[in-house]
């Protein structure tokens, strides 16, 4: 394991290498599942103001 | 006629919408699998090599990246192309939901590739026609995003960024032959070598499963972002309306 871990004499590049694919991934996940999530609430608000806007020149 | 029924279906908004949230499972499941199986056979199965020690295995987060970077500019610049002749909206969703995938995957090719070149090269930077070119993408993902955003209006974002990213595709080719064409300090193609890869199977195949890995992980990503480019660009549609509770 330690053997593993030192990748023989590598390890401050191997291992940085592969932390930033880490943060690369995690970063694209969460910001697709944002721009999704952001769209769909705004979108689902604009409906809500419309359906109210309907109903109040129906009052009128 | 079955096929132009299916292609003017899946160009409705609505329709393409689920239909893109349908495949995200699909796209996601082989993703996950694939690059924990290549990156763990990188980084475990495969040999030492002989040149480089265990340097090398930067190998299956650069390539990877790489390819990413270089399949990503061309569907973005292909999608643009559609979208600007035959004024197809999708396509302009496609293309900008592509651009931030791109882009930080370029980032990534050009910081794995520096923390490789370090010890191989003797230095983390070098001004050679590979990095260079693919140093000009990461600012042409950049250049998009920044063009893009620039604009209030939706359409003309769409048009005027269109038209960069179509400008910028010569810089594919170029990434992709300039260690051909210049004298470079970067290698040669290793897995698209003539006469066939130019490594074993314990090395190649999880270099493999790990470039098809980040290929359907950019799918997976596209499928997520463009339904939010969907959804900006139907602002008033009807069907939103029917849109399934979160």
């Amino acid at each position: 394991m330690e053997d593993f871990l030192h990748m023989g004499g590598y390890a401050r590049f191997v291992w940085p290498a592969y932390g930033l694919g880490l943060v690369v991934i995690i970063w694209n996940i969460w910001s697709a599942l944002k721009l999704q999530r952001d769209a769909l609430a705004r979108a689902r608000r604009r409906m809500a103001i419309g359906r109210t806007e309907d109903s109040d020149n129906g009052n009128r | 006629m079955g096929t132009w029924t299916w292609f003017h279906k899946l160009s409705s908004p609505p329709h393409f919408y689920r239909i893109a949230g349908k495949m995200i499972p699909w796209f996601a499941i082989p993703a996950a699998l694939l690059i924990v199986g290549g990156l763990y056979g990188g980084l475990v199965v495969a040999p030492r090599d002989y040149q480089q020690g265990d340097a090398f295995r930067i190998i299956y987060i650069h390539v990877p990246s790489a390819w990413l970077s270089l399949m990503c500019y061309t569907t973005m610049a292909v999608a643009a192309a559609v979208g600007l002749i035959w004024r197809i909206k999708l396509a302009h969703a496609l293309a900008a939901a592509s651009a931030p995938i791109g882009a930080s995957f370029t980032l990534l090719a050009l910081a794995s590739g520096s923390l490789w070149g370090k010890p191989m090269w003797g230095t983390y930077w070098t001004w050679d026609a590979r990095l260079t070119s693919e140093l000009i993408l990461f600012f042409l993902y950049l250049g998009y995003m920044a063009l893009r955003s620039a604009f209030d209006d939706l359409t003309r974002a769409d048009r005027a960024s269109a038209v960069l990213a179509l400008v910028g595709i010569v810089n594919v080719p170029i990434i992709h032959f300039s260690v051909k064409w210049w004298n470079s300090l970067h290698q040669g193609s290793t897995v698209l070598a003539e006469g066939g890869p130019k490594m074993p199977a314990s090395m190649l195949v999880p270099l493999l499963m790990a470039a098809l890995g980040f290929t359907f992980l950019y799918a997976t990503l596209a499928c997520v972002r463009v339904r939010g480019e969907v959804l900006i660009r139907e602002r008033n549609a009807t069907w939103l309306k029917e849109l399934e509770p979160a």
